[in-house]
């Protein structure tokens, strides 16, 4: 007979089990309809999963117990990295840009989380605000940098290869579905560490952390640059997925769409972002083109909605444990 | 000499529009502790209502001079209006809960605002330039001033005293003090707070539609001016401590004469000129010039 009970921790395998193949699955299904799927849903996965990604960044630093404002700092950082790289120096690989986007947002990032790991709750929220909208006032006014225009980007090849005409857009958008996937997988993984745990133990207490030996410090300050990372990644997706990069992606707005993606979708999961961001995606794009002067009106009353009924976010629907 | 005086006299316009468009929010922080995103919205509200009002009074033939009671009375319409539906609808259920979660209940109503805004108003620019011309101008040395500044001004020195002078002489004005201080001491003392919320979260709505409504004369009401002021108010508020009002008049003048001195000597970093004076700060003191002291909670 079996006397076991299952133990939250099984629960947990269980449900870790299916991430991992979830994301896999995704990631082969994704890269397998490719050559398939309509050019305009191709641009929109394009969207959703690059946003995806910088929410996933933004899952951790919530899971942390920040909710910063200023994601849009690096998610603008990343694709001005790509754009300049192509605007300056005539770059068009793929590779090349995204690596400069993660680069110039994580080296930012390690400077600005000195100073921003000693913040909590409204004044991280108020600090990271700042520095985004510093980041666009420099771009607005900096004409060699196309002012509020922006500037636009191509792409030829892809870490090196020539990518011909057919296979250009399946090649950004395989791009985009592994680094998305990766992300997920890494994150996970990263999670279920012993690091990635301490996330969740600095949000309930910090002080009980400090006295188990843990750096608060240095873990926010790791978390933040990890997220940053990501954002940048994100951005540098998305700059060259549409092809034009501009000062909006530094604007205050930007981070809170970020912020009520991370909402809508909750922390349980890292499934939970991608999903979350394919559903506002999609949800913005044919309500623009339906009724473009209430689409904000839904927004709010969604989030208002996920804030006061579905604190976990949609994926708490998904699961029955309770969010991280 | 005369750049100075220009940088000066500048600076005080700016500062003293930019401590009525804060000075609602800090209040409404200081005793509700609800950062309030939804600030800009009520105030694109103000300046919308300015519009409408103001520009019916005029059209309808009424002496262009009533324009400005006209002007106070949309603010005062939108403060009376949105005030209590805002607060009795949505925020009484919400109190309990982190800030964080606050703000983003706020943001929410930034954004229906924004797009309820959008529906009654349309989309298409408006304007009331009246109030604005009809004063003329004056000079100082050789340069040249709208008059409607001195109104701004006067009024938003009158704002501040008034609110000094409820806050530090009035019964009710002790009262709010009370609850900003310890609301649970307030309402063990028999006070009832969530009048108070409710009265203090409609002052707060008036004042950023007061600053809207102000400011309609001078500019192209679209939307969009929400999200611009939103920042501004928070730059401002955070400098000075959120909660302080005193805070908040110090923010203003910071602010003010920064952004003046940037836009006459270095206009490039006009924009970030403010933003960079707000993370100074918070570098400096994490929580504002005039915040009060917390006792940590373990």
């Amino acid at each position: 007979m079996n006397n076991k009970l299952p133990s939250s921790g099984t629960l947990r395998e269980q449900l870790s089990d299916r991430t991992v193949p979830l994301l896999l699955a995704a990631l082969v299904i994704l890269l397998a309809a490719g050559p398939f799927i309509p050019r305009w849903a191709m641009f929109l996965l394009n969207v959703s999963l690059s946003w995806g990604t910088v929410v996933l960044g933004m899952m951790l630093l919530m899971r942390t117990g920040l909710v910063s404002f200023g994601q849009g700092l690096y998610y603008c950082l990343g694709a001005y990295a790509a754009g300049a790289l192509h605007h300056f120096y005539g770059v068009s690989d793929i590779a090349l840009m995204l690596l400069a986007s993660v680069l110039i947002a994580g080296a930012v990032a390690v400077v600005l989380g000195l100073l921003l790991a000693k913040y909590r709750d409204i004044f991280f929220a108020m600090l990271s605000l700042a520095f985004s909208m510093i980041l666009f006032g420099l771009l607005v006014k900096t004409s060699a940098l196309g002012s509020t225009d922006g500037f636009g980007l191509s792409v030829k090849t892809l870490a090196g290869v020539a990518l011909s005409e057919r296979w250009e857009r399946y090649a950004l958008f395989a791009t985009t579905v592994v680094i998305a996937a990766c992300a997920g997988l890494g994150m996970h993984k990263y999670l279920n560490s012993h690091l990635g745990r301490l996330a969740g133990a600095i949000r309930d207490n910090e002080l009980r952390v400090e006295y188990m030996g843990a750096s608060v410090r240095r873990v926010i300050h790791l978390n933040y640059v990890i997220s940053a990372a990501l954002a940048g990644i994100g951005g540098g997706l998305v700059g060259i997925t549409i092809g034009h990069v501009d000062p909006e992606m530094a604007f205050w707005t930007t981070s809170g769409e970020f912020v009520f993606i991370a909402i809508l979708s909750g922390t349980g999961n890292v499934l939970a972002p991608f999903l979350g961001a394919t559903i506002f995606e999609g949800v913005r794009s044919f309500a623009y083109e339906y009724s473009p002067n209430t689409w904000q009106l839904v927004l709010g009353v969604t989030m208002l909605l996920v804030i006061m009924f579905l604190p976990g976010g949609l994926w708490s629907v998904f699961s029955r444990k309770k969010a991280a | 000499m005369s750049h100075f005086l220009a940088i000066f006299i500048d600076g005080v316009i700016y500062s003293s529009w930019l401590f009525i468009i804060a000075v609602g929010l800090t209040l409404i922080y200081g005793v509700m502790k609800i950062l309030n995103v939804a600030h800009g919205s009520l105030y694109a509200l103000g300046a919308y209502a300015a519009t409408a009002l103001g520009g019916y009074w005029l059209a309808t033939g009424h002496a262009p001079m009533g324009s400005y009671a006209m002007l106070v009375l949309a603010a005062i319409v939108v403060g009376l209006i949105a005030g209590p539906v805002i607060e009795r609808g949505l925020l009484r259920f919400v109190y309990g809960k982190e800030e964080v979660v606050l703000v983003l209940v706020t943001y929410a109503v930034f954004l229906i605002l924004e797009d309820l805004t959008k529906l009654a108003f349309g989309v298409d620019p408006l304007s009331i330039p009246e109030p604005y011309a009809l004063l003329g101008s004056f000079e100082v040395g050789d340069l040249v001033y709208p008059t409607y500044s001195v109104v701004l001004v006067g009024l938003s020195l009158l704002v501040a005293l008034v609110l000094a002078l409820v806050l530090n002489k009035t019964r009710q004005g002790k009262i709010l003090q009370a609850v900003i201080h310890d609301r649970e001491m307030s309402a063990a003392m028999g006070i009832n707070v969530s009048r108070v919320y409710l009265v203090t979260f409609t002052v707060g709505v008036m004042l950023a539609a007061l600053g809207g409504a102000l400011t309609a004369p001078t500019i192209s009401v679209q939307p969009g001016i929400a999200a611009e002021v939103i920042v501004l108010a928070f730059a401002v508020v955070v400098i000075g401590g959120l909660g302080s009002l005193g805070g908040a008049a110090l923010g203003a003048v910071i602010v003010g004469m920064v952004r003046a001195w940037a836009v006459h000597k270095l206009p490039e970093v006009e924009l970030f000129s403010v933003y960079a004076v707000m993370a100074l700060v918070l570098i400096v003191r994490p929580k504002g010039l005039f915040a009060a002291p917390e006792a940590r909670k373990i």
